[in-house]
């Protein structure tokens, strides 16, 4: 399964030869970020991977800015975010770009997570690589909802309390536990001044596993649209220059939609409510989390118990921990899965409901859909994935990526050479 | 005692004069990180100046039958309803069976005033702030997830696990209640 061994750096000048003796920076950078070697056949959704790098830079730089002109104490917060749309230089752009980034993120990083369920990216030998997608994403998820409570808007305040509140669910520790978190006995200014702080933190943390999740990327080498293993190194191209143009190209669509967003229509991912100073004695008609949140928010409602469905909405990412030992599917792409193509968009669409569902009220109709749709998010994980490998029939693999690339005739002996079983084969060890 | 000296010494050998220091110094150490850490997680804890704010005293003699007030203690809003009698007679009537958490109005109002009843304003669910004479049983009614609790506060319908948390309260006089 080992990935071809990307080319080695040879420093040629006096400098580099004496800067690589003392310091192998280079060494280290030209074979991981420059040479490296990848499939020659990621599509666009391979490009999400850089994206998502940006989009994390982008939050870090306007929320280092942010915070110059932010104060974290419930008298001054709502105004100074005032302060910072009204009166600051630019940060009406600052802020808007932060916030619309949060967005955007998400937005990359769903992408990004249904093209790795897709293409069975979490399938063996990429575990432990999915696994820590999946931290970040949570790490992610903290973050936005500790950031969306510091402008301390009517919606920050009801979102923070009602969230909060969800670990008192939890039998016998659950008060000790919230009590603890607040700082207090409701949402006030211990809990705002102690999100600001974890919120700055957060991002570094997120960094550090993006570190470990490329690190682990680079172990078994990307998967691609076919999930047949590099072979050989016709089946790869440098990293540098082809995906480096190709994710540079995807960024630059990206940020014009990021840009539409930013300048067009600042506010229409977020809820007017949010421009209501916080008031702890009035509840919004309707709280609503984030978009990017509500499909976990409407599987929390659709639980008539308050354990159950805390556990049930913990239990929808948990289940991502385990995806890469319930799906029993020998064949990584769904490419050649034509079952597992069909409930996979029917999963996608399960998902975009509950999206849906998230916003409305819980009541009446809602409510029946939502369990529905709750109840068919978690039979995709704990039903369909692991009957599907016994009894799908898979279209035939290709012998290698080159040949998927060429056909049988361009991909010359090269294929041939690395072929061994050319229909159904799993995709084992190479 | 340790799986080196067992392998080293042969099995069913005494513990040595290094195995204990080994524990011991183990157990020091793990005193000492326990020391540090608590201060750190202890820190999160409400501050003396929150527990400071742990009780408020409030008049309630103009509170006419039907009318309530609300008021805020821990950072959290207080409903003190003087009930109506028919909302009273109302609860009164409902059979224990029929709630999801069994109380009485009785054990629920103020022991001298049945019609007075002084609660947490903040619903067993999720932390939300249940409206006032309204929902299915003319009690409140919390709009965040639909909970609905009758004349007396108890949760009759909805996600919420619990009646409405009656607080500890003292009368200092016949119209100034302590709440805390």
């Amino acid at each position: 399964m080992s990935p071809i061994p990307s080319e080695k750096y040879v420093p040629q000048s006096a400098f580099m030869k004496w800067m690589e003796a003392r310091l192998p920076i280079w060494g280290f950078l030209y074979p991981t970020a420059i040479a490296y070697p990848t499939p020659r056949n990621l599509n666009y959704f391979w490009t999400f991977g850089g994206i998502l790098s940006f989009c994390l830079v982008v939050q870090i730089i306007t929320g280092i800015v942010l915070a110059m002109h932010y104060t974290a104490n419930v008298d001054m917060a709502f105004n100074s975010v005032e302060h910072i749309m009204r009166n600051v230089n630019y940060g009406w752009l600052i802020r808007y770009v932060h916030s619309n980034g949060a967005s955007m993120f998400f937005l990359a990083v769903y992408i990004h997570m249904f093209r790795g369920l897709y293409y069975g990216s979490y399938k063996a030998p990429r575990e432990v690589l999915w696994i820590l997608g999946v931290i970040i994403f949570l790490l992610m998820m903290a973050t936005a909802f500790m950031g969306y409570v510091l402008p301390w808007g009517q919606m920050s305040f009801w979102g923070a309390t009602v969230i909060i509140n969800l670990v008192g669910a939890l039998p016998l520790v659950g008060d000790w536990i919230t009590t603890w978190l607040l700082g207090g006995f409701a949402v006030g200014n211990p809990t705002l001044n102690r999100f600001f702080s974890l919120h700055y933190l957060l991002p570094f943390m997120i960094a550090g596993v993006v570190i470990l999740h490329i690190w682990a990327l680079h172990v078994p080498g990307n998967n691609n649209p076919t999930g047949v293993s590099v072979k050989t190194k016709q089946d790869t191209l440098p990293f540098h220059p082809y995906i480096t143009m190709k994710d540079a190209f995807a960024l630059v669509l990206f940020m014009i939609l990021f840009a539409a967003f930013v300048f067009y229509a600042p506010n229409i991912l977020g809820h007017t409510d949010n421009y209501i100073k916080a008031n702890p004695l009035v509840t919004p008609a309707h709280i609503v989390p984030e978009w990017y949140l509500l499909p976990f928010y409407a599987i929390l409602r659709a639980v008539p118990s308050k354990l159950g469905g805390v556990l049930l909405m913990f239990g929808s990412i948990g289940v991502l921990f385990i995806l890469p030992w319930l799906d029993t599917s020998k064949v990584r792409s769904g490419a050649y899965r034509p079952l597992f193509k069909q409930f996979f968009w029917i999963f996608v669409v399960v998902c975009l409901g509950l999206g849906y569902l998230g916003a409305q009220p819980a009541e009446g109709g809602y409510v029946i859909a939502a369990r529905i749709l709750t109840t068919m998010y978690f039979l995709f994980f704990l039903a369909v994935l692991p009957l599907l490998g016994l009894f799908e029939k898979t279209k035939p693999l290709p012998n290698s990526i080159t040949e998927s690339v060429l056909g049988k005739n361009g991909g010359g002996g090269m294929a041939g050479a690395a072929a061994s079983g050319a229909t159904a084969a799993p995709e084992s060890k190479a | 005692m340790s799986a080196t000296d067992s392998t080293a010494d042969g099995a069913g050998q005494e513990p040595t004069r290094r195995d204990f220091l080994y524990v011991t110094t183990g157990a020091v150490a793990a005193v000492g990180v326990g020391a540090v850490a608590w201060p750190l997680i202890h820190q999160m804890n409400p501050d003396a100046s929150t527990k400071a704010l742990a009780s408020v005293e409030v008049d309630i003699g103009a509170i006419e039958p039907g009318q309530s007030i609300r008021v805020m203690w821990r950072g959290k809003p207080v409903f003190i309803r003087n009930r109506t009698d028919e909302e009273v007679e109302a609860a009164k009537a409902v059979p224990l069976d029929d709630l999801p958490d069994p109380q009485t109005d009785e054990e629920r109002a103020t022991p001298d005033n049945g019609n007075l009843l002084i609660m947490v304003g903040v619903c067993t669910h999720l932390g939300c702030i249940p409206l006032g004479e309204a929902g299915e049983y003319n009690g409140w009614f919390c709009p965040c997830h639909g909970s609905h609790y009758d004349t007396s506060g108890r949760i009759r319908k909805g996600p919420a696990p619990a009646n409405l948390e009656i607080p500890e309260y003292t009368f200092l006089t016949d119209t100034t209640v302590r709440i805390g």
